[in-house]
């Protein structure tokens, strides 16, 4: 939520030479976020594959899939593991949030509307009409900042899908102990609301996210920034000029330039999301399969 | 003389001629034999007594019996002849003596057993009018005569039945003499029949000579009872050459068998003892490798030694060849037919007809098995035996030679089980049959019976779906029981629509075990073939979703509906009752409560009249859904052409700036 100044910079914000070198990267992302993402997509697409095989059982590719996590006795302890390691990642997520508040000593009005924070405002809204009016040839490439409306939405989206699908996940997992405080049929209305904003919530990563982030032409195939945490200040510059803008006014660009990364990172990274893509991908193909071919 | 005194002279002198001449006629008269009415003037009056050895007897003697007896004209003098001359006597008198006249007969007599005992003074042995009577002995033809054949197992019954005296206290070494004489055929043939011909005691022992069987002379010793037996069975020896080889019979009587080692005294049975001639008489041909029929070429050999160790070891050749002329010089040119086994085996043959087999033989169906060519000829076993080919272990194959794809009886069937005999070696029974051996398991003929094979069409059938739960439940009774009271049993449902049966769920001849993967996963199938709508919607919920992966560990119909003892939820023992769901459910979810039983396991969100949550709630999700794609995809859709452009816009500014930095580089 909050622009992060990572301890690790310190350092290398005391060496001017890195602004003045071509390759200098300006880091977006501190590490934690990076592995908060890293883990909730490992943990997402472990989810999601493994409910997926329930919510599809009559399809041969769920007997398939099934097989593959040993039987549908192994995927169910995938699945409410990665729950955990879900649960966990945004449990970390809102301590990290209140300790940042607390080292930047902010008010919560300067928290929750200052220039990065992750809640909608009022620039939000003009830049969505701003979009808009791109997209349909009425005016120029709105200048977006350190957070655009559809990431925001995005972002939000995780916190509605948290709340929605753990809470009917956990209603499933302790059916016995809900059933004391309330009637049957409610695991029967958890079911259909799990599954289907489980639906809703993989349909939209793996297509609406991927699209907005990784394959839109200028980053097509794949925007790295949330792995590595770092972009070249050309790109920075010319993808979020009002944020690149803000920080050269501050004058704090120096305070988040750092060296890239060697190759073997940047070639591990792009495994990783080449093979989460490809997962993700797959899935859509086997939900629309699945929805217009063997709906029942 | 107290007379003469009393008469003159000359009176007195013609009274003593007179009387002299009486006297003479008196004492001269003695010289002659009494005459038979002299005894029967005081021996006719029938309560005459006398005594004898202290004892009182009656001396009556009745003229007419005596008269019609063998002995009429016969004096009593003749034969009572210490009462010779005398007039009217004392007690005491002598016995008859029998030997005055039939002295051959009393010489054998005194030799035999009776005679020595009698002789010795033994009071059980048995003297001439013991057996024949006395003043009443009637010619042995006539049917009262005490030893008349007909009569003669009573009489000598008299002393040698079970618990008489003499049984009792001399040394007999048979027991139960008279029973099993009466059960013999000689005995039955005699008392049951009236054969008088027949053998009797006296037919063996010899009337009056009767020794010991140990008594060289004796008519049933060892060496003579060939003899003594063929008196009857003339020409015995041909029939038993076979054991007997001819001459052997008697040279060497000592070591060869005689009749009562088979035909044990007394006891000579209506049974069939070990193969006779006529065996012999047909081997002397049939045994021979080369033999062939005359007609069509096929093999006659018999191999005798696969016979003798056969069930019908004791049968002999002509049992079941029945046809056959002994006085032909080819007995066996006179069969006609084939045999028939029926002649014994009645029952079965009854059945056989009944079933699909028998009624093909009926039509001639060259396809139509039978008997042999299940149980063999010559060489037929008991289903006991591992040999046989009727063994359980064997039958699948036995069956299979017919009913295999592409043989006889495959080709013929048009049901809808294909491969039968694969199927059923891969099903549990045929696995505990023929890779465990388990003989109790279900064969071919378990279900199908031995005899009475009926398509499952036919209502006789033991396949028929009527038979169906009895005739598994023959091995299944348990399962049978609790299936005939529920609502799946015809004795339960009245319906025009067919009900299942055993085999509906656990099939034919696939049978695979109720707790194996594929069995817990097919059921669900199978509940569903008559139960669509509710097995669809149970595919809609978790349990059925979960065993569609493969899970067997999750609810299925019978989990919760029970699998033979299915009831209507309402009866107060069904699983899902009211009072039973809770601990129906807590079989798998132990913490199950009142409420958690409140889940539908058949529910489905296309139902708005009775599932109206679950339907709003799956509109309410889709709509959610569908909105959100179609802002996002709008959105999308309409960023597509403007990302292009920027992506061409910031190669262009990049390379600017390349060459802007090539520039400075170059400066």
């Amino acid at each position: 939520m909050i622009h992060e100044k990572s301890e690790g910079l310190s350092d290398n914000t005391s060496s001017p030479k890195i602004a003045e070198r071509a390759e200098a990267q300006v880091q977006r992302f501190s590490r934690l976020n990076r592995v908060l993402h890293i883990s909730m997509i490992i943990s997402f697409i472990s989810l999601a594959l493994t409910g997926m095989t329930l919510k599809f059982s009559y399809t041969g590719w769920a007997f398939f899939l099934s097989g593959l996590f040993g039987g549908f006795e192994s995927a169910g302890y995938i699945h409410r593991f990665a729950a955990v390691i879900m649960f966990i990642v945004f449990i970390t997520h809102i301590i990290d949030l209140v300790r940042i508040k607390r080292k930047e000593k902010k008010s919560f009005k300067e928290f929750i509307f200052g220039f990065d924070s992750m809640l909608f405002n009022r620039n939000d809204w003009k830049d969505f009409i701003g979009s808009v009016k791109w997209f349909i040839g009425l005016g120029k490439r709105p200048e977006y900042g350190r957070w655009t409306y559809w990431e925001k939405f995005d972002y939000f989206a995780v916190f509605w899908g948290i709340f929605i699908i753990g809470s009917t996940g956990l209603t499933l997992w302790f059916p016995e102990f809900l059933t004391q405080f309330v009637p049957g049929w409610v695991i029967n209305v958890a079911t259909i609301i799990h599954s289907d904003e489980a639906l809703l919530a993989t349909g939209f990563i793996f297509t609406v996210h991927f699209f907005n982030t990784h394959l839109r032409p200028e980053k097509f195939p794949m925007d790295i920034v949330i792995f590595s945490g770092r972009v070249s200040i050309e790109e920075f510059k010319l993808d979020r000029p009002k944020e690149y803008n803000e920080m050269v006014e501050k004058g704090e660009l120096e305070k988040y330039l750092v060296e890239p990364y060697p190759p073997i990172v940047i070639r591990t990274i792009k495994i990783f999301g080449w093979t989460a893509l490809t997962i993700g991908f797959s899935i859509i193909i086997w939900i629309i399969y699945a929805m217009i071919f063997a709906y029942r | 003389m107290y007379l003469k005194g009393s008469f003159s002279e000359p009176k007195k002198i013609f009274i003593i001629n007179f009387f002299s001449i009486f006297l003479f006629l008196l004492f001269t008269s003695s010289l002659y034999p009494q005459d038979n009415s002299d005894c029967l003037m005081c021996h006719e009056d029938n309560s005459l007594t006398g005594t004898r050895n202290g004892k009182t007897i009656s001396v009556f003697v009745n003229e007419k019996k005596l008269s019609s007896s063998v002995h009429e004209g016969v004096n009593c003098i003749s034969c009572h002849v210490d009462l010779e001359g005398t007039d009217v006597h004392d007690d005491d008198v002598e016995k008859a003596k029998c030997n005055l006249c039939h002295d051959d007969i009393q010489a054998k007599f005194d030799k035999s057993l009776h005679g020595k005992a009698l002789s010795g003074g033994d009071k059980l042995a048995p003297a001439c009018q013991n057996c024949h009577g006395s003043h009443d002995i009637v010619p042995i033809k006539n049917l009262k005569s005490k030893v008349a054949p007909i009569n003669i197992p009573g009489l000598c019954g008299q002393c040698h039945k079970e618990g008489s005296p003499v049984q009792l206290q001399r040394n007999i070494p048979q027991t139960h003499i008279l029973e099993n004489y009466s059960e013999s055929i000689h005995g039955e043939g005699l008392l049951k029949k009236g054969l008088i011909v027949t053998a009797t005691c006296v037919s063996c022992h010899t009337a009056h000579d009767i020794l010991s069987h140990t008594d060289s002379k004796s008519s049933i010793a060892r060496k003579n009872i060939a003899n003594t037996c063929a008196k009857c069975h003339a020409e015995i020896e041909l029939v038993h050459r076979k054991v007997i080889k001819g001459a052997l019979w008697e040279k060497e009587a000592n070591i060869l068998p005689a009749c009562v080692d088979c035909h044990q005294p007394h006891k000579a049975r209506k049974v069939f003892y070990d193969q006779g001639m006529a065996d012999q008489d047909c081997l002397d041909c049939h045994s021979r490798k080369n033999i062939k029929a005359s007609i069509d070429g096929r093999s006659l050999f018999v191999d005798y030694s696969g016979l003798k160790d056969s069930r019908h070891t004791n049968i002999s050749c002509s049992q079941c060849h029945s046809q056959v002329s002994p006085s032909h010089v080819r007995p066996c040119d006179s069969i006609v037919q084939k045999v028939d086994c029926t002649s014994c085996h009645a029952e079965v043959g009854e059945e056989y007809q009944l079933s699909t087999h028998g009624k093909l033989k009926a039509k001639n169906d060259l396809n139509a098995p039978v008997c042999s060519e299940c149980h063999g000829t010559h060489d037929v076993l008991g289903k006991t035996n591992p040999l046989s080919s009727i063994f359980p272990i064997n039958i699948p194959a036995l069956c299979a030679k017919c009913h295999r794809e592409g043989e006889s009886a495959a080709v013929r069937y048009k049901g809808t089980e294909v491969d039968i005999v694969k199927n059923y070696t891969e099903s549990i029974h045929g696995k505990g049959l023929m890779k465990s051996g388990l003989t109790v398991t279900a064969t071919c003929t378990g279900c199908h019976t031995a005899h009475r094979e009926l398509p499952h069409s036919d209502s006789l059938s033991s396949v028929n779906p009527a038979n169906i739960p009895s005739t598994c439940g023959n091995c299944h009774h348990g399962i049978q029981e609790q299936f005939e009271k529920s609502i799946h049993s015809t004795k339960i449902t009245q319906t025009d629509k067919e009900l299942p049966t055993c085999e509906d769920c656990h099939t034919a001849h696939k049978i695979i075990r109720a707790d194996s993967e594929g069995f817990k996963l097919k059921i669900m199938d199978q509940c569903g073939r008559c139960h669509q709508a509710i097995a669809e919607t149970y595919f809609d919920t978790y349990h059925g979703k979960v065993s569609q992966l493969g899970y067997t560990k999750t609810a299925k119909c019978y989990d919760c509906h029970g699998a033979h003892d299915i009831m209507p939820v309402e009866n107060p023992v069904s699983h899902l009752n009211r009072k039973n769901i809770v601990e129906t459910c807590k079989k798998c979810h132990t913490n199950a409560n009142k409420q958690f039983a409140g889940y539908f396991t058949h529910a489905t969100h296309h139902d708005p009249e009775k599932y109206p949550w679950l339907f709003w709630t799956f509109w309410g999700m889709t709509g959610l859904l569908i909105f959100t794609f179609v802002i996002a995809g709008i959105h999308t859709l309409l960023w597509l052409p403007r990302s292009l452009q920027w992506r061409r816009e910031l190669k262009r500014q990049k390379s600017i700036n390349t060459d802007k930095n090539d520039n400075q580089e170059q400066l």
